[in-house]
């Protein structure tokens, strides 16, 4: 039985943090644990914290893709924040630039956007 | 789609099996200390790690299972850090177009091939329908 991460309710915001570094079963439990979290709370809005992984690799850089869209058919947004900048160089040149995915560079930032979004009502994309 | 990987001389060579989940995790982590060692900067640490995981999870997923090979290398005065990955499971027909970006014979994404060989500086495939597959990436510290 693997490790779960946790999903922590704030408000009307799921705040997914990583702390370890990510067995490939993790992340697809995850997926799940948060569209069950998303449906049972209402939340608005989802904020994953990456800045504590070392790598993002095309596996989890899909999952934090497939979460934002998961979570907006679900009428949550979601904000990727704090990822490192060594992670985000090597993203790119991996080939992903996570174009879906809202990304804000801390947490204070990503609630921040999530507070304008839903001050502002749906989100057109 | 050799591009001459021979380096001088190698040290600090270990082997590790990568036959689940977890041993792709522990991969990183083996990777990620011998890049520290070998004093690559933070963001080339970065793209090795990324590199030797993709590439790992291909092992498991395409290949059945297989090994990882790493060791510091030298050569010409430059130190860096030699991953080779092994299976012995049905291999790839079609290597040029297994390093196109975005194909994919199944799950993900298609970039893990095509993603490790940017990732890297020096990037060997050798693969045979029925003959397993040998991956090998090298990064240099600048």
């Amino acid at each position: 039985m693997t490790d779960r991460v946790p999903v922590l309710k704030i408000g009307d915001v799921l705040l997914v943090s990583i702390q370890v570094d990510l067995e490939d079963q993790m992340v697809m439990d995850l997926q799940e644990d948060l569209s069950q979290r998303i449906v049972d709370t209402g939340a608005h809005g989802v904020v994953i914290d990456i800045s504590a992984l070392e790598i993002v690799d095309s596996f989890v850089g899909r999952m934090l893709a497939t979460i934002a869209a998961i979570s907006r058919v679900l009428g949550a947004d979601t904000v990727v924040v704090g990822m490192r900048p060594a992670v985000a160089m090597t993203l790119v040149e991996l080939g992903l630039s996570l174009g879906g995915v809202r990304t804000a560079l801390n947490l204070e930032q990503g609630i921040g956007a999530l507070r304008r979004a839903r001050d502002q009502g749906p989100v057109g994309r | 789609m050799s591009s001459g990987v021979e380096p001088v001389e190698e040290s600090a060579a270990e082997e590790s099996p990568i036959v689940a989940n977890a041993d792709v995790v522990k991969a990183r982590q083996m990777v990620r200390a011998l890049a520290q060692q070998a004093r690559l900067s933070l963001v080339d640490q970065t793209k090795l790690v990324t590199a030797a995981s993709e590439l790992a999870r291909n092992t498991l997923t395409y290949g059945g299972g297989g090994s990882m090979r790493m060791s510091i290398v030298t050569r010409d005065g430059r130190t860096g850090v030699k991953v080779v990955f092994r299976d012995e499971g049905p291999g790839i027909p079609d290597l040029e177009l297994a390093l196109t970006d975005g194909w994919s014979s199944g799950k993900g994404m298609g970039l893990g091939l095509s993603g490790a060989r940017r990732l890297a500086d020096e990037f060997d495939l050798v693969s045979e329908p029925g003959k397993g597959t040998h991956v090998v990436v090298v990064k240099w510290a600048r």
